[in-house]
């Protein structure tokens, strides 16, 4: 972003990497996925690079506000300076934080999250799906609860599997009912607490009775939490977890858009 | 003679519950003040939807339907309580029938009918908690007086309809012989049929006493409920409404800011800070009830300990030791002590302001050397994954999420404690932006 704003550019959208995006192995292929879709569909955007920080979500969620507002403050500064209007992100707690905890701090920017903003792409054209990647494939979907319960948002998630040309089945618990995969509210950054099993174990068995061969997910500790869960049940071979935004790169029509 | 009885119990009656009921109002008025912005006519959708329509009772369908049942019958009732309490101070028998005409056969069958459907409900939910022991109706925060509580409230419905088919079912009877002093009502479905079958060969005076009995036996058992109520999870017949109401309509992510801190963390940063009132905040967070706002209090009174919440919560579901209902039972649990400690004007409740004797217990001085934390442990509020499953779940709006989040403010901000796994997380954010000690640079993806 510092480059584009020195040269004197403008974006259309801010790509919030987040960081899991940035530094989780995993998660880096998706943002390069997302990445690569962008430039596909003729996007003008930029990242923050190094000035970007942890949103303050999982900081917020154990409690600590004093470390949720340090970050959140220094990235509102940051927005503001560089008169940021559009973010996309591919994290739903980034999402979360960006678009319901920041206007009380002076940080007010349309965001939307990556199935949302894909799904607009697709609607207007400027993505086109193609090819039979998923051929014959069953597909399901979990809803992450950042962006399905906490924030309503069950469709665009659904619409893009649904444009593929696999089968879109449900999870017994699903939308509303969701079964969280066990990494919010800093979960994902301590061990768990005592009880008779983990909950992305718990997630996986839903996963694994729907029959699947690849579960869509849209955030990236979903991502992580329903591989280790899958493997846990030694089935990691027999399902796969794909951000929506894969899928859609292994679809759709490589020629870059004007 | 038994119009002035039926008056001195019914103003007792009153006396008394005027008093319970305030009891609980200053037990939720032990909370903060409640900063959410609720707009009237959002309010009152919810009010008309999810309370009054049970909307949210839905996602469950048997339950919802026997439900249903139950508290139709409930409100239509009223009508009939209402000429109760006519008949009962001027000594009339059934005055209503008078006013209304052919409208009260319409009512008093429907009453009937919405009656025994009630009364399955009542066995079906009996069966359920005692026989069948449905998962969320059998775990352990149940133990003890909440199930004794919740079977209780069924067997006193039982005993509600038991009244108006006695009182309807001689009634019937009566009407065949002695029509001059009770007058012929055109549709009793139930008791046209139960009356004759249970009352039909007996005598004038025996049906007289039979239609008294069942009549006074309605009565009281309404009387005591009124009286039981403040003191039962079942109160959420009357709070259900106001809970729903001043439910926060801001985004469900949102966790309420912390002005405080943001105007500290700004100066720190060197920024503007709007207006500084310096207000001096010793806890952060909320350790005991009164740290947290009347509405979470409220929240309390209003939980029927359904256990929706729990039934989806995924750390309960996985064995954790986490359960939302528990946290909303316990924040009760310990609003009654501390208002009923209060209340005693007990002095050894009263804390001295460094060092000085203290003469009057207030809330501001109260001490008993407890805590929420007493009620509710760390391992249970660590156990939280935020999902807000049990927001989704509650069919009365009640938020289990805010109590435990303010639990964890506390343990964090004021006690600087917490699991220990969070520590190199909050130092890797605080030293380094992000929330893995990680030395690449943050733009190291795009080089792949």
């Amino acid at each position: 972003m510092a480059e584009v704003s020195a040269n004197g550019g403008k974006i259309e959208v801010l790509f919030w990497v987040g960081c899991a995006g940035s530094f989780d192995a995993r998660a880096q292929k998706v943002s390069a996925a997302m990445a690569k879709l962008l430039d596909i569909a003729g996007i003008s955007y930029a990242i923050l690079g190094n000035e970007e920080m942890c949103t303050g979500d999982p900081a917020r969620r154990a409690g600590n506000e004093f470390v949720f507002q340090m970050l959140a403050l220094q990235n509102i500064n940051t927005l503001n300076q560089y008169e940021i209007k559009t973010i996309v992100t591919a994290c739903p707690h980034c999402f979360n934080t960006l678009k319901n905890e920041y206007p009380d701090l002076g940080g007010s920017y349309h965001v939307m999250h990556h199935t949302q903003y894909l799904n607009e792409l697709l609607s207007s054209g400027k993505l086109k799906i193609e090819g039979g990647a998923f051929k014959g494939k069953k597909l399901t979907y979990h809803d992450s609860c950042y962006l399905g319960r906490i924030n309503g948002e069950y469709q665009a998630p659904r619409d893009l599997i649904e444009a593929l040309d696999g089968d879109l089945v449900e999870l017994k618990r699903s939308k509303s009912n969701g079964l969280c995969c066990g990494a919010g509210g800093a979960q994902m950054f301590k061990e768990d607490e005592p009880g008779k099993k983990r909950i992305n174990t718990e997630r996986a068995e839903d996963i694994l009775e729907s029959q699947a061969h690849i579960v869509g997910a849209n955030c990236p500790f979903c991502i992580t939490m329903l591989t280790d869960g899958l493997q846990a049940k030694g089935s990691q071979d027999e399902v796969m977890v794909l951000d929506i935004s894969e899928m859609i790169l292994q679809s759709v029509n490589h020629k870059v858009h004007g | 003679m038994s119009q002035i009885i039926f008056l001195l119990i019914t103003i007792g009656v009153a006396f008394l519950a005027l008093k319970q009921y305030r009891r609980v109002l200053s037990n939720i008025r032990l909370g903060k003040k409640y900063e959410a912005k609720i707009e009237p006519s959002v309010g009152w959708k919810n009010v008309f939807l999810i309370a009054f329509g049970q909307k949210k009772m839905f996602k469950r369908w048997i339950p919802a339907v026997l439900h249903l049942g139950i508290y139709t019958a409930f409100l239509l009732t009223q009508i009939e309580l209402i000429e109760i309490l006519i008949d009962g101070i001027f000594g009339t028998h059934r005055a209503m029938h008078h006013v209304l005409g052919g409208m009260y056969s319409g009512i008093i069958g429907t009453i009937e009918f919405l009656s025994l459907f009630a009364l399955v409900a009542t066995i079906a939910f009996l069966v359920r908690r005692n026989i069948i022991k449905v998962d969320r109706l059998a775990k352990p925060e149940l133990n003890g007086w909440p199930k004794l509580d919740a079977n209780l409230i069924l067997l006193g419905e039982m005993l509600l309809v038991t009244g108006i088919f006695m009182m309807n079912g001689a009634d019937r009877v009566l009407q065949n012989i002695d029509p001059e002093h009770f007058a012929k009502i055109t549709s009793m479905p139930i008791s046209s049929w139960f009356g004759p079958m249970m009352f039909g060969d007996m005598g004038h005076d025996a049906l007289v006493s039979i239609e008294r009995f069942g009549w006074w036996l309605h009565v009281l058992v309404v009387y005591a409920f009124i009286l039981y109520l403040p003191y039962s999870k079942h109160l959420h017949i009357f709070f259900a409404f106001p809970n729903v109401y001043f439910h926060d309509p801001s985004p469900r992510g949102k966790i309420e800011n912390m002005p405080e801190i943001m105007n500290e963390v700004k100066s720190m940063l060197g920024m503007e800070v709007a207006v500084s009132e310096n207000t001096e905040i010793a806890d952060f967070g909320a350790k005991d009830i009164t740290d947290l706002t009347w509405k979470n209090i409220l929240d309390s009174y209003t939980c029927t300990e359904c256990g929706r919440c729990t039934a989806v919560c995924p750390a309960n579901i996985t064995g954790k030791k986490l359960s939302p209902r528990k946290v909303m039972m316990s924040i009760r649990d310990r609003a009654e002590e501390i208002g009923t400690n209060l209340r005693s004007n007990d002095i050894k409740f009263a804390q001295g302001q460094n060092g000085e004797e203290t003469t009057a217990l207030t809330i501001d001085n109260y001490s008993d050397g407890k805590s929420l934390f007493d009620y509710i442990s760390k391992e249970e509020i660590h156990a939280c994954t935020t999902c807000n499953a049990c927001v989704e779940a509650c069919p009365v709006m009640i938020n289990p999420l805010e109590p435990i989040l303010q639990l964890r403010r506390y343990e964090i901000l004021s006690e600087s404690a917490g699991p220990p796994d969070w520590v190199p997380m909050f130092t890797s954010l605080e030293n380094s932006g992000c929330v893995w000690q990680i030395p690449e640079e943050r733009t190291a993806w795009t080089h792949q």
